[in-house]
Order: structure tokens, then sequence, then C-alpha cells
């Protein structure tokens, strides 16, 4: 795979565009991250910046380390050099107590949904509520009865997760991770599996969100089309660092090589579809020997 | 030292230490556990009630082979009357809370090591750390403790249950006096060896509840790594209990 250039990466010149140009608050900080999984490095000097109240997205090939780059977000794991910094704090100088503080001020949807299966999708939904308050019965039921609407799921509450498709415990777990209105959203891959009826409203959802209780969201996503319809800022990451960056418009209008490959869904270019591998005629000649 | 023999040491070290920064935070998150009693008596449930029938099937079946093996042995001395001695006291002292301890690992210690190990795999127990929600005080604590309360309470059932059996074989069929059977086997236990049967078995639930979570928790989050924990709960419990078993007995003697 090719390392795009420094110099090549797609930049805005406007401070309305760029999230770490302007003054507005900068809710979570990534600076100069390099982190290694054994000898495998995932990230070597990534740079970026979510803004408070703006949608931004998080693109790439499979296997660059968008997940990670959430996880380091969330303190699950930690950079082996630099500073990730949530609320203006570095996570990894964090207490536990510190940490889960922090936490309690995100919601997180995982790729899987992570539901509990031992609860049903009405306690699923309840769970951190029924964890970090001391709410009346009545009010969690409100609360949880607003958010399963929300999500479309209202009627699937006695449901256990092992009775839900892919697409709706991906619902469930996105109503579990708003039910508290955190400050932050963080999505991992929010529209894989889901039909185009319920993409449709996951967007709308995440868009209102946004626009309505100013939360600040961060969508990792492969769907490139989808996210350019609500994304306020895109980081396009590629060989452990950000080769681009910028709108969704401007995205699309950029001349790098890695950024056309990756919007037009492109096998050639500098982002190699194939995993590293002998020469192909040779290893089927050898195969014929 | 070869390099192989080496890396087993270490790992053999690594394992040790993993396991017990793991019980120090275990019971450091057991005070808090205990302000959420419905979550450990929903394990006390799943441990206990749900061990109850291979419990009391191997109690009275044991009981009933105490009662024809004891009643043999007996017999060559012409002391048939201390049967039920002779079976109050070995399922007391010995066989109640080993063989509790023993059939625990593998009916309730497996559960709960796979139910831990498919909570880690399909992402659960992170999902309750980024909710800010401590899973070894949700998850471990409670299933340590029910672990913990349900094994002495099992013991207990299955001592009665093999008492039960050995006094159907002993006096049933093979003709021991009822009233002697009981009043011998009243008489020859004291406190002592209840309270040696009540420790072993506190012992034991501590150690394989321990065991069971510890790999449940710790376990490569893959069907063959849930596999290989769930072994090594049974293999590991099986182990400790017999060594702790002649640890206690020689303690108490």
């Amino acid at each position: 795979m090719s390392r795009q250039n420094e110099d090549e990466r797609p930049r805005v010149s406007d401070s309305q565009s760029n999230p770490g140009a302007d003054a507005a608050e900068a809710v979570i900080d990534v600076r100069g991250v390099h982190y290694a999984i054994g000898d495998r490095p995932i990230f070597a000097g990534l740079d970026l910046t979510v803004k408070r109240g703006l949608i931004t997205a998080v693109m790439g090939p499979s296997g660059t380390g968008k997940t990670t780059l959430l996880r380091l977000i969330t303190g699950e794991i930690y950079a082996g050099s630099g500073r990730v910094a949530v609320f203006g704090r570095d996570v990894g100088t964090l207490t536990s107590r510190e940490l889960y503080a922090t936490r309690r001020r995100m919601g997180v949807l995982f790729q899987n949904g992570a539901l509990l299966t031992d609860l049903d999708v009405y306690e699923n939904v309840a769970f951190p509520v029924r964890e970090h308050t001391d709410l009346p019965e009545s009010l969690i039921r409100k609360l949880v009865l607003t958010k399963l609407e929300a999500v479309g799921l209202r009627g699937a509450a006695e449901l256990m997760p092992a009775e839900l498709s892919g697409g709706m415990a991906r619902r469930v777990a996105l109503a579990r991770a708003i039910v508290t209105d955190p400050e932050i959203l963080i999505y991992d891959e929010p529209f894989v599996g889901l039909d185009p009826i319920s993409l449709g409203v996951i967007l709308r959802l995440v868009k209102q969100m946004n626009d309505a209780l100013k939360i600040t969201s961060v969508v990792v996503s492969h769907d490139v089309h989808e996210i350019a319809t609500i994304a306020d800022y895109s980081y396009l990451l590629s060989d452990g660092k950000v080769v681009a960056s910028g709108t969704p418009a401007e995205l699309a209008r950029s001349d790098s090589a890695t950024v056309r490959q990756f919007m037009t869904g492109g096998a050639e270019g500098p982002v190699r579809f194939h995993y590293p591998a002998p020469d192909y005629a040779e290893e089927l000649m050898e195969v014929a020997r | 030292m070869s390099n192989g023999a080496r890396a087993g040491v270490l790992e053999l070290v690594r394992k040790t230490g993993e396991t017990g920064v793991f019980f120090v935070r275990l019971l450091a998150a057991c005070i808090p556990a205990l302000s959420r009693p419905r979550l450990i008596i929903a394990q006390i449930y799943n441990a206990g009630a749900r061990s109850l029938i291979i419990i009391m099937l191997s109690g009275l079946f044991t009981g009933m082979v105490l009662g024809l093996q004891f009643y043999d042995v007996l017999n060559r001395f012409g002391a048939t009357e201390a049967l039920g001695t002779a079976v109050a006291l070995a399922l007391l002292k010995e066989l109640g809370p080993v063989l509790t301890a023993l059939l625990f690992a593998g009916r309730a210690g497996t559960a709960l090591t796979s139910e831990i190990g498919l909570m880690r795999a399909t992402d659960q127990l992170t999902a309750m750390d980024v909710m800010a929600v401590d899973p070894i005080r949700h998850v471990a604590a409670p299933r340590f403790l029910g672990g913990l309360i349900a094994m002495p309470l099992l013991t207990a059932i299955f001592t009665v249950v093999g008492l039960f059996g050995a006094q159907l074989i002993g006096v049933q069929f093979l003709g021991v006096d009822h009233g002697i059977f009981w009043s011998q086997a009243q008489s020859a236990v004291a406190l002592k060896d209840v309270t040696e049967g009540v420790v072993k078995s506190i012992v034991f639930g501590a150690v394989v509840s321990l065991i069971a979570v510890n790999e449940g928790y710790h376990s490569e989050p893959t069907a063959e790594g849930i596999g290989r924990a769930t072994t090594r709960t049974v293999v590991a419990s099986s182990v400790m209990t017999l060594l702790l078993d002649y640890v206690l007995t020689a303690i108490f003697l």
C-alpha cells in the first residue's frame, strides 16, 4: 500500500470546515498517536480533532484501525505514544474513577450491538439508566419507551436479543446508547445490515439528535454515500494516518488518488485490495508442478 | 533451562499473577455487589437450584454404594452396627464436600465459564465497561458469591441424601437395625466433624467459583478459546479440590 505523502493530503483552508483550525471547542483531540498490535503498527502519528456539536465521520479501508481509534477514545486501550484527549483531558492519565466519569458522558454503538443477552430489549435500554441513576420506575419507563419509539422498536420491548435480526439489534443498541442523553455519541459501523427504510430512519435520527441536542457524533463507517449526507466533517484514514480530511463535498471534489479510489470504490489505486501475497501466476505454477 | 521450559514457567507465573490480581479485584467488587442482592440470588438459583437434581441423584447413589461397601467391610469384623457412624463421618468430612465440589465444577463451573466467555466474545463485557459499569462488579462478583453461597447448601443436601441412601441399603435391604443406625450416626458425629465439612465446602466453593469466573473472564473470545477455558475450569477445579482436601484434612486432624 503506498503511503500518501503529507503534502498530498487534501486540506481545507477555511476555519469553518477545519475543526482543528478555529477556536471552537475540540471535544476529542488526537495528537501524534502511535499504536501497534504486536509488531504490526496500526497508527503512526495520527492527528484528528472532533469539534463539539458536529457529526464527524471517520472513514477508511478495512484494517486501517477505525475501530481501534474508537477504543482509544473510550479508554479501552491506550496509545503507545501521543495524546488522546476527551473533554480536554488525556484519557491515558485518567484514574479508573475519572475514566468512568468520562465514559458516562459518552454513548457507544457497537458494531454488533453488544446487547446483554440475559435481558430483554426493554431492560437492555434501561440498563445504563438503572446503573447510573435513582430515577423512579415510571420515569425510566417513559425514557426507555421514548428511545425505543425513536428507533421504531417500541413494539419489540419484550423480545429477547436472540429474537432480533442484526439490524434490529443495532437499533436497540442505538436506543441504549442515547438513553442517557450523552454529550458524545460514537457509532461503529451503524449502517451495516440495515434495510433501506431503517437506514433512512437511523440517518435522520443521527442528524436530528445532532441538531436538536447538539450531541457531538463520531461515526465510523464504510458507507461513503450515506455518511456524506449527514457528516459535517470527514477524515479518511489509511496506513495509520489521516490521508485526507474535509467536508464531504470537499472530499468528493478531491484530486487525491487515495480519496478518489475510496469514494468510488475502485479496486485499483494506492489502497491495495489484495492482502500482500507472492506472485499469483508463480504460485499457480508451483501448484501445477 | 530450555527455551520451552522457560516460556512455560513464565506463562505459569503470568497466569498466577493474573489470577491473583483478578481475585483481589473480585474481592473488592464483592462488597458493592452485596448491595444488589437480586443479582446474587439469581446466581444462587443458577449455580445452586439448577444443580439440585444432579447433586441429589449423585448423593443418593454415593450413599447407597457406601452402605454396601461399609456393610461388607464391617460385617467381616462383626461390627455392622457401626454402619451409621462410618457412613455419616465419610459423607460429612470427605465425600460430601469433595464430590459436591467435583460435580459443581462439572455442572455450574463450566456453565459459568462458558457464559462469561461468551459475554466476552460478544462484546457484552466491553459494552458494560464503556457504559461505565464495572463488569467485575456486575458480572463476576455476583456469580462468584452465588457459587460461594450455593456450595455449602448443595453439600448439605448431598450429605443428607447420601445418608438416606446408605440407610436405605443398610437398614431396608441388609437388615441393620434402624434405631442403631441413626443413634450410632448421631453419637459419633461431633461438632468438629460438621465444622470440617462446612469449612471444606466453603473453601471448595470459593476456589471452584473463582476458577470458573476467572477462566471465563480471561478466555480467548473465540469458540475454541471458550471451549479450552471450560476444559481448564474442570481440570483446575478438580485438581485444586483434591489438593486442598488433603491440606484441610491434615489441618483438621
